[in-house]
């Protein structure tokens, strides 16, 4: 009985003698200090670059945190931010899509045509364009599940052949414009968020994040399972409750948020979510990790890689109607040049590990804002895109030899 | 005792090697039985075809008293036929409430955490597992502790039987005897349980039976109890088994 007893005051997962823990902020700070060492970096790295490159870009052009700016940048952000969300999908399972930029530019030049040449009605052109993405997604599945044909080089034929498709698509003046009144093009480019519902949204998202944790606390807590406390919720979602309210506000300084900003952070949000809270989610990471073991768990492996090559290639897709949407037109150039490597880049560098298995959603949401920040400080520098292309090589190097040595330090610290 | 699984002239051909040979084997319920064998005799597809990974070309699988197919992982588990591979199988980026329950979450469009990660303390619990936490990837954790969450693992689906491929091979000393351990918790549960090895020591410390194959094929089957060390080799490496009273003779001279 006294067992009993002394057992009632620890929580059920904290029983362990070899545990050190105790309660409150130091625990957590002890905790978070002791994954840092090991390697578990988390998105620090990341934050502190954005800082970084953020202050350099501000002392070279007191314009680049201005609030116009800061709205542009974030405007800018999101086609390929929607095409590097596809890009953790496929990361995660161990294996890559080459093609984006491509699949995204034909995707735009598909819209273009079926909608403005055929007259299609908008959502059957979407539809038309997503699809097609959907498609090719598929069709790489096919090749590397059934024939075994490696990622990068079944997408790497794809890049090819699709771009030579969109090419043809656009046909010998090799542009179409989308009218301007039409609705993708006012979505992208002139649709924002009212004032008063902006820091609706934000104290929304603040209210949702604390009653989420607060119910996981107490169910945990009723099943006698330790819990987050409730003041660590708290400024958890007053954090997010402050930084988020000065946001919105500097930015409603300028033209404020775009619809198209809340749609990918929502589109994140939501993927967020599948990855982590689901089934689906956690045999992507299984299979990412260990594939021959997610198999024999009973896990159909082979359609967890054909979801995952469909999402990408799918929001790969609507990445690309949304960047032919915020050019108001799709041309030869739409998805070349550093489309494809940014998008992979801002996964990477967002902390999607380049060997599967680890990762999350919000990589794609940090790392686009470190490749837009970049983009967009050098172009106010008056820097054409030769050394945007440098930079944001040397930028990808950086994060992929952090996420290598990262890995080495975890496999020594036991983190797998 | 009962006989769950019972297995009668299974074959199975590579091209143009037999790697199975008219196999026969029983096991009971609350009985470990070794399947003992040297390299290439035929072990590890032996596991394949329970585990449903290979399916025999011939013969036929009785559990209990039915005959069935085992035609995939998931027809093995879904028969009560759990399998714990020598590698383990474990997925090193995810917790062990992860791990434990891969392929079968609870609640799969909205996961339930906190009933999964009581059913895993409770589970381990009832194996005296010494896992510290279950949230931590299990990359942090000793191969004895991997090991108990594999096997852990393969109890969650209520199996009958239970198949352990080399259980205490990459152990320590005394993580092997934690391994055996919980291999007799096994039996007292009223599992039948089929042990790959190659320790000596460690199947006369816990089977009840050895069931030893040699280049595919049946070459014996001895209660542990009464068979010695030297009998078990002899079969392994096919030498011709020594009457009893000729034994000492050599020695004499």
């Amino acid at each position: 009985m006294t067992t009993r007893e002394s057992e009632a005051a620890a929580p059920l997962d904290l029983l362990d003698e070899r545990l050190r823990h105790g309660g409150g902020w130091r625990a957590v700070a002890r905790a978070g200090w002791e994954r840092l060492r090991a390697g578990d970096v988390g998105p620090l790295p990341i934050v502190a670059g954005l800082v970084v490159i953020w202050t350099v870009f501000q002392l070279l052009n007191p314009a680049f945190l201005s609030s116009a700016n800061l709205v542009n940048l974030l405007m800018e952000s999101v086609a390929v931010g929607v095409i590097a969300l596809g890009v953790v999908c496929v990361l995660l399972v161990g294996q890559i899509d080459l093609s984006v930029g491509s699949v995204s530019g034909l995707s735009a030049a598909l819209t273009a045509v079926t909608f403005v040449n055929s007259g299609w009605p908008l959502p059957l052109a979407l539809a038309a364009a997503i699809g097609a993405g959907a498609a090719i997604g598929w069709l790489y599945a096919q090749l590397v599940t059934r024939l075994g044909v490696p990622s990068f080089v079944a997408t790497l034929a794809g890049l090819l052949s699709f771009l030579g498709l969109q090419l043809y698509l656009l046909g010998s003046t090799g542009a179409i414009n989308l009218p301007y009144d039409s609705g993708p093009v006012h979505f992208a480019q002139l649709a924002f968020v009212p004032e008063w519902l902006s820091y609706l949204l934000v104290v929304a998202a603040a209210l949702a994040l604390f009653g989420a944790g607060h119910g996981l606390a107490r169910t945990r807590r009723a099943a006698g399972l330790s819990a987050r406390s409730t003041p660590l919720l708290v400024a958890r979602s007053a954090a997010v409750l402050v930084g988020g309210v000065l946001a919105v506000r500097y930015l409603n300084q300028g033209r404020g948020v775009g619809w198209m900003v809340v749609a990918f952070v929502a589109l994140v949000l939501v993927l967020n979510y599948a990855l982590t809270r689901t089934a689906w989610g956690r045999s992507v990471f299984a299979v990412g990790g260990n594939a021959e073991a997610a198999r024999r768990a009973g896990i159909n492996v082979r359609r967890v890689y054909t979801s995952a090559f469909v999402l990408c290639s799918s929001l790969a897709a609507l990445g690309g109607v949304l960047a032919a949407s915020r050019l108001a037109a799709a041309n030869q150039a739409s998805g070349a040049g550093d489309v494809n490597l940014n998008a992979i880049a801002a996964a990477v560098i967002g902390g999607t590990s380049l060997f599967g298995g680890r990762g999350s959603a919000f990589s794609a949401l940090l790392g686009i804002l470190v490749i837009q920040s970049i983009s967009s400080g050098l172009t106010l520098l008056d820097l054409d895109s030769s050394f945007r292309f440098i930079v944001t090589g040397l930028v990808l190097a950086l994060a992929v030899a952090l996420d290598s040595a990262a890995r080495r330090s975890r496999a020594a610290h036991g983190r797998a | 005792m009962s006989v769950v699984l019972s297995l009668r002239g299974i074959s199975k051909n590579f091209g143009a090697v037999a790697a199975l040979s008219e196999v026969d084997l029983d096991v009971a319920a609350g009985e470990v039985v070794a399947v003992v064998g040297d390299n290439g005799a035929g072990k590890s597809t032996l596991v394949k075809v329970l585990a449903g990974v290979h399916r025999a070309d011939s013969g036929t699988i009785a559990f209990e008293g039915a005959p069935v197919t085992i035609g995939s992982p998931a027809g093995a588990h879904a028969l009560g036929i759990a399998t714990v591979f020598q590698d383990l199988a474990l997925c090193e980026n995810l917790n062990v409430v992860e791990n434990l329950f891969l392929g079968r979450e609870l609640r799969r469009s909205r996961l339930d955490e906190v009933t999964m990660e009581l059913r895993s303390w409770e589970l381990l619990r009832q194996l005296s597992a010494k896992i510290p936490t279950v949230r931590v990837p299990v990359a942090s954790l000793s191969g004895g502790q991997r090991q108990t969450v594999a096997i852990a693992r393969s109890l969650l689906g209520d199996p009958k039987v239970i198949v352990l491929d080399e259980p205490t091979a990459a152990l320590g000393v005394a993580q092997t005897a934690e391994v055996l351990a919980l291999i007799e918790r096994l039996r007292d549960r009223g599992l039948g349980v089929i042990m790959i090895s190659h320790n000596m020591a460690d199947v006369r410390a816990v089977a009840d039976r050895v069931a030893v194959l040699r280049l595919g094929r049946n070459n014996g089957v001895f209660a542990a109890s009464a068979v010695s060390e030297q009998d078990i080799i002899a079969a392994i490496v096919g030498a011709v088994p020594v009457p009893e009273d000729h034994r000492g003779s050599d020695d004499d001279t």
